[in-house]
């Protein structure tokens, strides 16, 4: 059995997302908590800026889960930058025991899953996950200079300038993580670092059906089926290999990259991508439809391509990786 | 599904870049490019600058205008249209060495700047200069007869 139904499901106790001008300029800018018009965060290095947002974010989450500080056992943090440095400098001032985590975009759902439980066993009362991503850090680190003059091709993704955190919590109201499956690394043998969609597309069916088929749940059971960052080519592979294994998805299902931008008028091609994508989706524009009632059971799936900038110039093929996170509005 | 028939079902349906759009662009672009070049010619043999240095400093003030622009953010805004229009003559030189210089500077003027700016048009000066030397060879061969 891949899936763990959590014996004490965890309180989402707070959470906060937090975004650049592009993506308060979408269509989901009302739910972020706080926006920076010019990317830097105050900051004078694209690393430092995420970092800060890190902080940011982290603070916002506890003050709307009503937290102190003091009160958190653990933090489980993570994004893309080498050796996870974003999450390092960033979570560094609040001084509290750090787990780094790199699943690349899928980090947000490997951080719920650690988090969650971990509190539901016990050894935590109250923790936070943290995870971000940024254009211009991430451009640099594994593409091209900002003003580099070069043309995408149309299956680029665009990597969101955002990070997300919830605080999860032993005892509370509801929404309620309720089942996790942590994701196999699933090598669907595609090479094209610009199609990053197709890459990850294998390892969501992989999680998606072992989920189904091992929980029993039919895609009717959620509101909504959200992959964190497969884009439109993505979405569509899911789409139609998911149909053939016999699970019609269209009504329920969509992805945090296609959701955060804004189609054509917003220049991002596939879509969004990035660990802060589906970080601030979740934590943001999710959580606030759980708060309003309108949504009671939604399946997350944080999709991750595992390459770096070297491995696709060496000719390997890029694995991608799914983590499910059942968030549900009852135990 | 294995491997090979899901990288073919992912390539058969996978959008593809549009050719014809990108081909004007770059023609309409890079022939503007190259009439303005023209232009600065005449326009310095016009101000009785000698042939030879007019014929330099056509070059330089390519160079120049594409690592203000560069500078300016205006460059990729430009190129992303362009493509290839801009990217062949030298001004896609001048901008692969201009971008990584002004990315690269929070890592240091030796470490950074120094160091990564020509991490893009490093390969063109590389193989630039090998195949005018293979081409000086040939060139050397062909003289003797």
């Amino acid at each position: 059995m891949r899936l763990i139904r959590l014996e004490n499901p965890p309180t989402i106790l707070g959470s906060a997302a937090v975004g650049s001008k592009k993506e308060f300029e979408g269509p989901l800018g009302a739910d972020l908590d706080l926006h920076d018009e010019t990317g830097t965060f105050g900051m004078d290095t694209w690393e430092k800026s995420e970092s800060e947002m890190q902080r940011i974010v982290l603070n916002l989450a506890l003050a709307k889960a009503k937290c102190e500080t003091a009160e958190l056992d653990a933090i489980f943090a993570g994004d893309l930058l080498n050796q996870c440095v974003g999450s390092a400098y960033g979570l560094l001032s609040f001084g509290k025991p750090f787990f780094g985590l790199y699943g690349a975009c899928s980090t947000f759902a490997e951080a719920a899953i650690l988090g969650s439980m971990l509190v539901s066993a016990g050894y935590f009362h109250k923790v936070a996950t943290v995870s971000s991503s940024h254009f211009c850090s991430a451009e640099r680190q594994f593409r091209f200079p900002l003003e580099y003059g070069g043309q995408r091709t149309p299956t680029a993704q665009w990597t969101a300038t955002a990070a997300g955190s919830f605080i999860l919590g032993k005892e509370g109201e509801g929404p309620y993580i309720t089942e996790v499956m942590a994701g196999r690394i699933i090598d669907g043998g595609i090479k094209d670092a610009n199609n990053m969609g197709a890459a990850m597309a294998p390892a969501a069916i992989d999680t998606l059906l072992a989920y189904f088929e091992e929980s029993g749940n039919s895609p009717d059971t959620f509101d909504r089926i959200l992959t964190g960052d497969l884009g439109r080519e993505g979405v569509l592979i899911t789409l139609e290999l998911m149909k053939r294994e016999g699970y019609d998805l269209t009504r329920v299902y969509n992805d945090c990259g296609l959701l955060l931008f804004g189609g054509k008028s917003q220049d991002v091609h596939c879509g969004g991508s990035g660990c802060g994508c589906s970080a601030s989706v979740i934590s943001g524009h999710i959580m606030k439809r759980f708060h309003s009632g309108e949504f009671h059971d939604v399946l997350y799936l944080a999709t991750g391509a595992l390459m770096n900038a070297d491995s696709t110039k060496q000719g390997s093929s890029i694995p991608g990786i799914a983590h499910l996170v059942h968030i549900s509005s009852h135990k | 599904m294995n491997k090979k028939a899901y990288g073919e079902y992912v390539k058969a349906r996978m959008p593809k870049s549009p050719l014809l759009k990108d081909c004007a662009f770059a023609f309409l672009v890079g022939g503007l490019i190259c009439s303005l070049a023209e232009s600065l010619l005449h326009l310095y043999l016009y101000w009785k600058i000698p042939e030879e240095t007019a014929k330099t400093l056509v070059p330089v003030t390519l160079v120049f205008v594409s690592a203000l622009l560069t500078g300016l953010g205006v460059f990729d805004d430009i190129a992303k249209f362009a493509g290839a229009g801009t990217l062949v003559p030298i001004t896609g030189f001048a901008n692969a060495v201009a971008a990584p210089a002004i990315e690269n500077k929070s890592e240091g003027l030796i470490m950074g700047v120094g160091a990564k700016m020509f991490t893009i048009a490093g390969p063109v000066i590389v193989y630039g200069t090998l195949c005018s030397v293979v081409y000086g060879v040939i060139y050397w061969i062909v003289g003797l007869f």
